[in-house]
């Protein structure tokens, strides 16, 4: 097991295992399904910085990369 | 009896509105359709109820203009009942809100819409044993088709005292929303359909962009071929029909003077008339309509499959340099159809800063479909070089103005963060009557700001008004813009109707080129007065004025330019 950034994330799956920020930020992450200990799929990584859009519940989230820096992701060392 | 429907965005709240009160209200597949307020009254087993639709929010602590809206309402309507809209197949997230809800004590009916979404996705609620969990009613739904209303007003109707929810932390309420979902909810696994695939494809990088540059290049072309097509069956009723008839009609009652003129004008041409029943109905139905049905049957389509989430997060980077964020697209796509919505819509976005940039860059460049409209029927008969070179222009200043913006103004523009809608295959009935409200709203509030322009244009010819402003204005126009004296009055009625300003252009018998300048003068310099009024609206006095400076210098700034350039090109 390591963990990485949401930015970084080179692997498909994930499951979230800290947000840093502040309370409101935690708030309106954990709305659309991001939150401690959620499983989390990288979908798709926009050029260029762009925004990164991962896969919770079932439901897609579009989340630019400043906020990704700041949520971790543990993943399996395994996984290719 | 006041009740609030409540819930996140896009979770369908407009579609059980217009299914409980009859009134018909915008809907669409992206969260921030709604951005305002709507009251409707609906009977409730023969009791008078007044039912609000307000803004998605995700929680009670605003984080945009849009969610403020659903905030204040919920805080000073006073509601007798709140319809918590769930959508099931998100009932985690959606919960916290249900819980702030629960914590106010107003009592709470809870809708699981979206009922046959979540069927085909593999999820089952356990509706009752939801209901015991959190002492409130829960009815399954499917507004579009009005599965599950009837069980809803019955259910409002009998709704008993509220259940008082102790307050809990954040931590506290998501892990009792865990609790919950784990006892009531039973996930499936299946296969990922067709639509889900697609929904990933168009995501990413590589085959989203070729996807976007298809649904970019068939939307277009298939407005254009669907105006033109309905132009083509439009104007021979005018020409061959309509205008002998209307013709033969006046003469009969005034062979000549003043009040001719104002009717029919003295030449028989459809636009260069300027007579209330020629031009004044001519414009606004033969050449605007069929691109203003056109242009909405598009968007209406793409706005409920959920494809423009999609497109905001693949243009997210290079609006950035402008200082927006993807999102925005959205607005001004709307904006594309007429300015005052895409204005409204500009409500979805975090910051002030960001707000201004995108109403002021929207008002300078973006004309709205009616423009359009008469922009392609007059520059279009030279050639579409023309036209790319009136287009190219505001995609130019788009930026240009933008980036400047961006510099000048301080601050940052936030990140996007934005939920992205699954796929729906659009319900032809509720697109139907999206788009039959837009038209409506289109001719009622079109045609008579058209017919008072056309009118103030007479006037201001008859009492020589016109010859005046046209010598006072001389130096600027033929000196700056290379434009004749003339045209001062199409800018003057630019103000109350672009589309018929650029009518206006039509007996001038301007160049090719000074056409260009003319219809890229006429979108930059100002507001039509109606997105004028908005604007005021949302942005306050202070900062209208300033972006009307911006107007007004960009105006200016790009004719001179244009006109050298293209001087120097023929």
């Amino acid at each position: 097991m390591k963990t990485t950034s949401l930015e970084r994330m080179k692997e498909k799956h994930g499951t979230v295992c800290r947000i840093e920020g502040g309370h409101g930020f935690k708030r309106h992450l954990a709305c659309l399904g991001i939150r401690m200990h959620k499983k989390i799929c990288k979908v798709a990584s926009q050029p260029f910085r762009g925004p990164v859009v991962v896969e919770v519940d079932g439901k897609q989230v579009a989340i630019g990369r400043g906020m990704c820096r700041k949520i971790w992701v543990e993943v399996d060392e395994v996984e290719e | 009896m006041k009740v609030l429907l409540m819930g996140n965005p896009n979770v369908g709240k407009s579609v059980v509105f217009s299914r409980l009160t009859g009134v018909n209200v915008v809907s669409s597949n992206y969260p921030g359709t709604t951005v305002e307020f709507t009251k409707g009254m609906a009977r409730i087993k023969g009791e008078k109820a007044e039912i609000i639709d307000v803004p998605g929010t995700y929680s009670l602590e605003p984080t945009s203009k849009a969610e403020e809206v659903a905030k204040d309402m919920f805080v000073s309507e006073n509601p007798d009942v709140i319809v918590d809209v769930v959508d099931a197949t998100a009932l985690e997230r959606n919960l916290y809100l249900t819980l702030q809800l629960l914590e106010y004590g107003v009592p709470v009916v809870l809708i699981l819409n979206m009922w046959d979404a979540a069927h085909r996705k593999g999820i089952t609620i356990d509706v009752q044993a939801l209901s015991r969990t959190l002492g409130i009613p829960v009815v399954p739904t499917v507004a579009v088709t009005g599965e599950g209303i009837k069980e809803l007003v019955d259910t409002i109707f009998e709704i008993k005292n509220p259940v008082h929810h102790e307050p809990l932390s954040d931590d506290e309420k998501w892990r009792y929303i865990g609790e919950i979902t784990k006892n009531v909810q039973k996930i499936q696994h299946k296969h990922p359909s067709f639509l889900e695939r697609l929904e990933d494809a168009s995501i990413r990088p590589l085959t989203g962009g070729v996807i976007a540059l298809v649904v970019v290049y068939i939307s277009f072309t298939v407005v254009r071929l669907m105006g033109e097509g309905l132009i083509s069956v439009i104007e021979p009723l005018f020409t061959q029909y309509y205008g002998p008839v209307v013709t033969h009609a006046v003469e009969q009652v005034f062979p000549s003077g003043v009040i001719h003129d104002l009717l029919i004008g003295s030449t028989p041409d459809f636009v260069e008339s300027f007579g209330l029943l020629t031009t004044g109905l001519f414009v606004p139905f033969a050449m605007v309509l069929p691109y203003v049905l056109s242009f909405y049957v598009v968007l209406g389509i793409l706005e409920d499959v959920g494809y423009l989430p999609r497109l905001a997060v693949l243009v997210d980077n290079v609006m950035h340099k402008v200082g927006l964020h993807g999102s925005s697209i959205i607005c001004m796509i709307l904006g594309l159809g007429c300015n005052v919505p895409g204005v409204l819509s500009t409500r979805i976005l975090e910051t002030k800063r960001e707000r201004f940039i995108a109403v002021t860059l929207m008002a300078v460049t973006i004309p709205c479909m009616a423009q359009n409209a008469v922009i392609i029927g007059l520059v279009g008969r030279y050639g579409s070089v023309y036209l790319a070179m009136v287009y190219g222009t505001l995609i130019t200043v788009y930026v240009v103005v933008g980036v400047l913006l961006n510099r000048l103004l301080k601050g940052e523009s936030p990140e996007l963060f934005l939920e992205i809608p699954d796929y729906h295959i659009p319900n032809v009935q509720v697109l139907l009557k999206k788009t039959w409200m837009r038209i409506r709203g289109f001719i009622m509030e079109a045609i008579p700001f058209v017919l008072v322009g056309v009118f103030i244009v007479n006037v201001l010819y008859i009492l020589g008004i016109i010859d005046f402003l046209a010598n006072f204005f001389a130096p600027v126009l033929e000196r700056v813009l290379g434009l004749p004296r003339d045209a001062i009055v199409a800018l003057m009625i630019g103000f109350l109707r672009k589309d018929v300003a650029i009518g206006m252009l039509e007996p001038l018998n301007l160049l090719p080129q000074q056409l260009v300048v003319a219809c890229t003068v006429l979108t930059l310099y100002f507001p039509c007065i109606a997105t004028f009024a908005v604007l005021l609206r949302e942005l306050g006095v202070k900062d209208t004025a300033k972006a009307v400076a911006v107007m007004l210098v960009t105006a200016l700034t790009v004719g001179m330019l244009l006109r050298g350039f293209l001087g120097w090109v023929t």
